[in-house]
C-alpha cells in the first residue's frame, strides 16, 4: 500500500513536470521542470531498489547535464519561443499521430499485464559492488569504448563551440599591442 | 506491491511527452530537452524490466545510456551555440539552410 502511494506520488510529479515542460514557452522554465522530472524519476528508481541508478540519475542527469543546459540557455539569452505557421501544422498532424501510438502502446501493456508479475518494494538487489563486477568483467569492452566516445565528444564540443576564426586562421593573429602602438607613434613623426 | 505494467505505463507517458515536445516545440533547446525526456522514459523501462527478470545488466544498460546522453548533450549544445552564432536565432523554422 505504501509502495503504491509512493509510486503514485513520484509518478504524478513526474508526469506534471513532463506536461509543464511542454506547456512552458520559455526554455528556462522547461529546463527547471525537466530537473523536477529527473529528480522524481530517481525516486522511482529507489522504489525499484536500484540505488546506484538513482544516485547517478541525480548526479549525472539532474546535476551535470542540466547544468550544461541551463548554462547554454543563459549564454544564448534565449527568450520566449514564437509560434509560426509550421508549428500549427506540427500540432495538427503530430498530436493525433502520437496519441494513436500512445494508445497502441498502452493497450498492449494493459493486455499483457497478466504475464508480468508485480514488483515488491526494493525488488532489485543491485548493490554497487555487483554492478561494478558486471561492468568491469562482462561489459568491459563497451565500457572502454564509451571512454573513446567521451574523448571524441569533448574534442567535438570544443571545436564546435569555439569561434570559427580561431580554427580557420590560427597563424594570422594581430600583432601584439605594444608593437601596434609603436607603429602608430612612428607614423605620427 | 505495484504491478510492473504501472512502471511501463509511466515510462510510456514520459516517452510520449518527449515525442510531443519534439514535434510541437519550436525552440531548438526545448527540442533537445524533449529528447532527454525520451531517454529518461526508456531508462525507467530498462530498470523496471531489470526488476522483473532479476537481471542486473538492465542497470548497466542505463549506465551506458546516461554516458551517451552526456556526450550527446555536450556535442548538441555546442552545435546549438554554433547555430546561434551564425544565424542569431534559436527558432528551428528559421534554420532551414545547411549553408548560409
Amino acid at each position: 500500500m505504501l509502495h503504491l502511494i509512493l509510486f503514485l506520488f513520484f509518478g504524478a510529479i513526474c508526469v506534471a513536470g513532463a506536461v509543464n515542460l511542454l506547456a512552458q514557452s520559455h526554455p528556462i522554465n522547461s529546463a527547471l521542470s525537466l530537473i523536477v522530472v529527473m529528480a522524481s524519476l530517481a525516486g522511482e528508481y529507489l522504489l525499484l531498489g536500484a540505488e546506484f541508478v538513482a544516485a547517478i540519475q541525480v548526479i549525472v542527469y539532474a546535476g551535470a547535464i542540466m547544468v550544461l543546459f541551463l548554462i547554454t540557455i543563459m549564454l544564448l539569452n534565449a527568450g520566449k519561443e514564437e509560434r509560426t505557421k509550421d508549428s500549427r501544422v506540427a500540432i495538427l498532424i503530430g498530436v493525433p499521430g502520437v496519441m494513436i501510438g500512445a494508445v497502441l502502446v498502452a493497450w498492449t501493456l494493459v493486455g499483457r499485464s497478466s504475464t508480468t508479475n508485480s514488483v515488491p518494494i526494493g525488488a532489485l538487489w543491485g548493490a554497487p559492488k555487483d554492478i561494478a563486477r558486471l561492468l568491469f568483467r562482462d561489459f568491459l569492452l563497451p565500457f572502454e569504448v564509451t571512454s573513446v566516445l567521451i574523448l571524441i565528444a569533448i574534442m567535438g564540443a570544443v571545436v564546435l563551440a569555439s569561434k570559427p576564426e580561431a580554427i580557420a586562421r590560427p597563424h594570422h593573429n594581430p600583432p601584439p599591442r605594444e608593437e601596434r602602438e609603436l607603429v602608430a607613434v612612428g607614423k605620427d613623426h | 506491491m505495484v504491478p510492473l505494467s504501472y512502471y511501463l505505463v509511466l515510462s510510456g507517458i514520459l516517452f510520449v511527452c518527449g515525442v510531443l515536445g519534439f514535434l510541437i516545440k519550436r525552440n531548438i533547446i526545448a527540442i533537445f530537452m524533449s529528447i532527454e525526456l525520451m531517454l529518461n522514459g526508456v531508462n525507467l523501462s530498462f530498470v523496471a524490466f531489470a526488476a522483473q527478470w532479476h537481471a542486473l545488466s538492465g542497470q548497466v544498460f542505463v549506465f551506458f545510456v546516461m554516458v551517451v546522453a552526456a556526450a550527446e548533450a555536450a556535442v548538441g549544445l555546442a552545435i546549438i551555440i554554433a547555430v546561434y552564432r551564425t544565424r542569431e536565432t534559436l527558432n528551428v523554422d528559421q534554420v532551414n539552410l545547411l549553408k548560409l
